[in-house]
Formats: C-alpha cells, structure tokens, sequence
C-alpha cells in the first residue's frame, strides 16, 4: 500500500493574525503543518504499519507545495514516519486550490500511489476545496471527511466513515481514491488495515515525532521539483483583495432573569 | 528574546515542538492544581515517554531516546516553558541525577534492570546522598552498609531526596569502608526491601509538584548485586555526573528566568497604570531590558559551557560558573516578574509568584553557591 499526503505548511494557528495595509502579515509567523494534514499523516502511517509489532508495511509519501522554508514541515513529517518526501518549489501567493490541486494532479501521476490522503482543509485559508478538485482532475472516487478508514476487499477497497448531520455514513470506495480527513481520524480505534490486531489501541491525536526519528528525518530522500519539471503552469484564478479581522463582538450581558432573557431576546435582539 | 541556545540546530526545533506539543496539552491546564496539591499524577511518566521526552539523551540500548546534553537541555526548557510547572518537570527528571551513575558505573545487569524501566515511565528514580546532617560534604557521609553474605545491611537516613516517597529504586551513597570519600559506594535500594522507609514527605519552600522526601534504612537488606560498580568507589561515579547535572540545573535557572521574563512582558503591555499601560513607563521598560540582558547572559554561558562538555572538555569549574549565573539571573529575574506584577505578584494565583518561590532552591540544590565558589577557587588556585 502506497500513500500520498500532501501536507501544508501554515501559521502556527496558536498565534495572533497580524494585519498590515489590507494583508496578513506573515514576517514574524512561527510555521507549523496543518493540523488536519498531521491527521492525514498520522492516519497514513497508521493504515501502513503493525502498529503492535512497531514495523512498517507500505510507504508514505508526502508532497509540498512552497516556498523553501517548507522542507522544515516535511522534515515533521518524515520524523513522525513518513518514508520520503517531494518538495515542490513554489511562492503561497502565487498558489490556489486550482493549481495546487493541478500539481497535486501531476505529482499523482507520477508517483502512481494506492491512495492520496488529505487534510479536510487547510486551516489557514478554510477552503476545504483541494482534495475534492484533485478527485475530479484525476476522475477517482472521493471520501471527504473521514472520521474512521478500514482497507477492505484484501487492499482493493476503504470503507470510510463520515459524520454527517443524520448520524454516521459509511462509504466504499475502490482504490485508488482521494479521501480527505476529519479530527476524528486519530482517535484510538479509527484506522483498520488488517495488519495491526484490531484489539489495539493508538494514544489519541498524531504521534509524538521521536528523537531518533528527528534524527533519521534528515537522512530520509526529499525530492525537490517545480511546478515546470510537473509541466503544472498558470496562474491563480483566486485573487486576494484585502483581509480583514472580524469585527470586535460588543460585550455580553447578564440577565436576572428567564423572564429578562426572553423579553431582551423579542425585543432588543428580535431573535424571537 | 527567544528562548534558543547558541548550538540549537532544526531537530533541536522539531524536539522542542514536541516538548511544547506535550507540555501543553498535558502539563499546562493542571499546572496550579498540581502544585497546590504537592503531586502529579503517576501516569504523567508513561506519558512523558510515549512523548518521546523521557529518555532524551540516554541510550537507545536501555530504551533511551538517544541525542546528547543539547537535546536534554532544549527538551527540558520546552517542557517547563510551556508546562508553567518547575515542581513538575523536576519531580519527572530525578532520573537525571539517579540513572547516570548506573550508566556510567553498573552492570550491563544493573543497566538492564534499572534503567529501561524509568525510560518506559513504568518505574521512578531518585538519588539519595544527602543526610539530615550534611549534603555539602559528601565525603563525611555516615549511612553505613555492612556486608553479611550475599546482602549488605544499610543503616542511616537521606533527606531532601526529590520523587523519595514515590521512587521504586533509589541510587544510594552509603558508607562501605572507612572515613573520607574512599569509603563510599552506591547501593541501589528497592522500595519493597525491608527496613526501607520513607519517614516523611517535606513541606518546601518551592517546586511544590515535586515530592521531596526523608528515608530511613533500618537494618536493611540490599541484595549485593544491587552495588555499583566495584566497593568503595561510589564517590567518583556520584562526581562524574556533576557537570552534567550543574548545566541542567542552570538551563532549568534559564528557563525559568525566561519564563518570568515572559510573563513579565506581557503583564506590562497589557496593565495600565496612570493612563497608560505599564510598558510605556521607561522604567518598565529599563527593567524587562535588564532582565532579559541577564538571561541572555546566563543562557550564552551555559550553551558554552554545554557546547564544551559535549565536545569532551573537562568544564567542572565552568559547570560551576554557569550554575552560579543562572542562578544568580533566575533570581534576580523572578524578583523583578513579581515587582512588575504588583500585587498580583505576590499572589498564588500568577505563575511569577511560584517561580520565585521555586527559583531560590537552585543556590541550594545540586551543590550550593558556596560550594560552587569552593569548586572555582580551587581551580583558579587563588
Ligand atoms: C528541594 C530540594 C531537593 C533536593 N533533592 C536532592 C536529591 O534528590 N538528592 C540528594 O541527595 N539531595 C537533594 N537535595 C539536597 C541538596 O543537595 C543539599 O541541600 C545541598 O547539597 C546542601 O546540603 P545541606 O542542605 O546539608 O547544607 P549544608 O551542607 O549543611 O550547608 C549549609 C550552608 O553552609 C554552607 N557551606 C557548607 N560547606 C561550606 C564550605 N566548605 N564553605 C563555605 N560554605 C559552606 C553551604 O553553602 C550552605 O549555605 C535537595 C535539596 C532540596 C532543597
């Protein structure tokens, strides 16, 4: 089983936005992975290891597209386990889920995996729009915010669960296939792939990267590309206008009473 | 200012990612409970290792985490940093001063038996050499440890002995032989082994989370295969971790300081005073310079130091030298934190409060200023 994560590189999401003349200030951004991108590599690693036996069965592969810096995040990844890397050189600005998803589209066909498994979105912009335009560029199966995946039909099928309004839905898809992730991929039991005992239990949440794999991650191979050797060109059809921080809410109230509450809430607030 | 050393590289980074990872999410929200209930729970051990943090700077072979005096060092300020609990982090690393001496001196055996388990978080460690009637002069220690067959029979006591009341082993400095530091060996004591006591859990000035703890061995009997290394050489195995200790204690004086630093800027950006916040006053200002001014110091002299010892330089007068400053900064820093917070200083709700407490231990702990100052002299040769 072959997997492919591409993972993004943002601003620690911790950390205050800072707004300069209608534009994110990134100067002084600490960079960490998405977090939803750490799931998908965390589940990755998960559905390619005997986690019992702590060995490997399959290959992760992670991608990148940006700038220089962004070799930092994929070393994250590789020393949580991921087998190699591919760095795609690219600026964020001139990036948007169109070409991102269009390189995404070009390193697939190259690398040929059994399955690309992505973040839901990124939490930097929230477009929730990559893994969705990479299932339609590459015209394959999509599953999109995985709550749980079992590898089904000997590894020629995933059964993936979805938490929808209704309740849980449960899709199969046959691989390969694009599914995207949800934070509750990495609960203790979500990941089946008939490898690691299914009585085992994973530590809530991304694995811990060990000093012995920070240590390894820098001798694990990273490929760097561009977009061109990719035969990926274009420019973005998104263009950013002006960010801007949501307005300051207006302070709360207490009320005395539920006799207050609803009178405040038809009156003032015409809620009702 | 950013709380990096000198020698720090990108995995030091991605290690410190992973401290601060665990740190806050595991650390962090119980950080006050803790320290006003004088514990941690056990459990914290098994998950500081399935963190990858136990064994940090410890052999692989006996389930360390591998990586050097550096990786110790950045790893343990991440944790206090973003853990906001020195008693913790102190009360989860006794094992750095009770597993070296098994390391440097015990038998594949002993290493096999002793050292794995603390580095799985499945058993605590602690080392007991001081006595209620002395910790400077070690030499002079008195517990005594006869041989009858295959045992030896302890007799004495140990105070200030950090994770005591809680340890499954404690590495000993016990009396084998006649007067002076030629009659000193280490036995590692087991917690179930009769006649061992923990007489009494100390209330402390500071490091709250972390129990401190007088034994006392009555008549008891220690298997001799528990003895490090050969009779009677227990004195060198317990000095050949002194420059390592000394530098982790000032980096945790570093950590500290910083730590209050922190708080400090971020109290004085945000509280107002006279219609304008305290940062705007100059004196503030001048204040948090100096402070961070120091801190800088302390924290250049430790890397150095650091970066020495790792390279095999014999620094045990330089060890001493970092220990003093970042004592000496730790300190002076804390005071100012609690200066700049005022009245919430002194109050046990702010974190600066509890970091002055638990900055005064390090004159003290790990060999006191004085002792430091002795360690100087003599090498100086004055
Ligand atoms: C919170 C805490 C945790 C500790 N944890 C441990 C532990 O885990 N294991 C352990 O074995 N010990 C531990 N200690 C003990 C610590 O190492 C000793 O307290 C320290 O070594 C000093 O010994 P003492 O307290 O007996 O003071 P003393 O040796 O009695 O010294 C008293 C004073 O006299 C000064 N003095 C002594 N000799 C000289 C000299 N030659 N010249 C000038 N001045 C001198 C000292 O500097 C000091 O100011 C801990 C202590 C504390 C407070």
């Amino acid at each position: 089983m072959k997997i492919l994560v591409p993972v993004k590189r943002v601003p620690d999401p911790e950390l205050k936005a800072n707004i300069k003349d209608g534009k994110l200030d990134l100067s002084g951004a600490q960079w960490v992975v998405n977090t939803f991108d750490e799931y998908a590599v965390e589940a990755a690693l998960r559905l390619t290891e005997n986690a019992d036996e702590g060995s490997r069965d399959g290959e992760v592969v992670v991608v990148t597209i940006g700038p220089d810096d962004a070799a930092v995040q994929l070393r994250s990844c590789l020393a949580m386990g991921a087998d190699r890397a591919i760095h795609v050189a690219s600026e964020d600005a001139n990036l948007d889920s169109l070409l991102v998803a269009k390189t995404l589209k070009a390193v697939y066909d190259e690398e040929k995996p059994d399955m690309v498994l992505l973040g839901k979105q990124a939490v930097d912009g929230d477009t929730n729009q990559v893994g969705q335009m990479l299932a339609a560029l590459l015209n394959l199966p999509q599953a999109t915010f995985a709550a749980s995946i079992e590898l089904a039909d000997d590894g020629k099928a995933c059964v993936v669960s979805r938490e929808v309004d209704a309740g849980v839905e449960f899709k199969k898809l046959p691989l390969p296939a694009v599914v995207t992730v949800d934070l509750r991929i990495v609960s203790p039991t979500s990941i089946t792939n008939g490898i690691t005992p299914e009585s085992h239990e994973y530590a809530d949440g991304p694995r811990y990267a060990s000093l012995k794999g920070i240590m390894k991650a820098k001798k694990k191979p990273m490929d760097n590309k561009t977009m061109a050797d990719l035969g990926v060109s274009g420019s973005p059809v998104v263009k950013e206008l002006e960010v801007t921080l949501p307005e300051a809410r207006a302070a709360g109230q207490i009320v005395e009473s539920v006799e207050e509450l609803v009178k405040k809430l038809s009156e003032e607030a015409k809620a009702l | 200012m950013r709380a990096r050393y000198y020698f720090e590289g990108e995995e030091h980074e991605e290690l410190r990612t992973q401290a601060r990872r665990f740190a806050t999410a595991q650390i962090a929200p119980n950080a006050t409970s803790w320290e006003e209930a004088e514990e941690f729970p056990r459990s914290l051990y098994p998950a500081l290792a399935n963190a990858g943090l136990m064994g940090v700077g410890y052999p692989e072979e006996f389930g360390g985490c591998g990586g050097d005096l550096g990786h110790t060092l950045a790893a343990a300020e991440e944790i206090l940093l973003a853990g906001h609990s020195v008693g913790t982090i102190v009360g989860l690393s006794s094992h750095a001063i009770a597993l070296p001496p098994i390391l440097a001196r015990g038998s594949e055996e002993q290493k096999r038996r002793f050292v794995s388990p603390v580095m799985s978080g499945e058993k605590i460690s602690a080392l007991g050499i001081t006595e209620p009637s002395g910790g400077s002069d070690v030499a002079a220690l008195q517990t005594k440890a006869v041989r009858d067959g295959d045992h030896y029979v302890v007799s004495g006591a140990k105070t200030f002995i950090t994770s005591g009341t809680r340890a499954d082993f404690v590495t000993t400095a016990v009396r084998t032989g006649g007067p002076g530091h030629g009659g000193i060996s280490l036995l590692i004591i087991e917690k179930d082994t009769p006649g061992f006591f923990v007489s009494k859990k100390l209330k402390k000035t500071g490091w709250w989370a972390s129990d401190t703890a007088e034994l006392r061995f009555d008549n008891c009997r220690v298997p001799a295969e528990n003895l490090i290394g050969p009779e009677n050489s227990g004195f060198f195995a317990i000095v050949s971790n002194f420059v390592h200790e000394r530098l982790y204690l000032a980096a945790q004086c570093v950590a500290i300081a910083q730590l209050a630093y922190q708080e400090s800027v971020a109290y004085a950006r945000n509280r107002s005073a006279f219609g304008k916040t305290l940062s705007r006053f100059q004196v503030t200002r001048h204040k948090l310079s100096d402070m961070a001014t120091k801190i800088a110091a302390a924290r250049a002299l430790t890397g150095e130091v650091a970066m020495r010892a790792m390279a095999g330089e014999a620094v045990i007068a330089q060890a001493a030298m970092a220990k003093n400053a970042a004592t000496d900064a730790c300190s002076w820093v804390a005071d100012q934190a609690v200066q700049i917070h005022g009245g919430y200083g002194y109050m046990r709700e702010s974190i600066v409060e509890r970091l002055y407490r638990d900055a005064r231990l390090y004159a003290i702990g790990g060999g006191t200023r004085e002792i430091m100052n002795e360690i100087i002299s003599k090498t100086e040769a004055f």
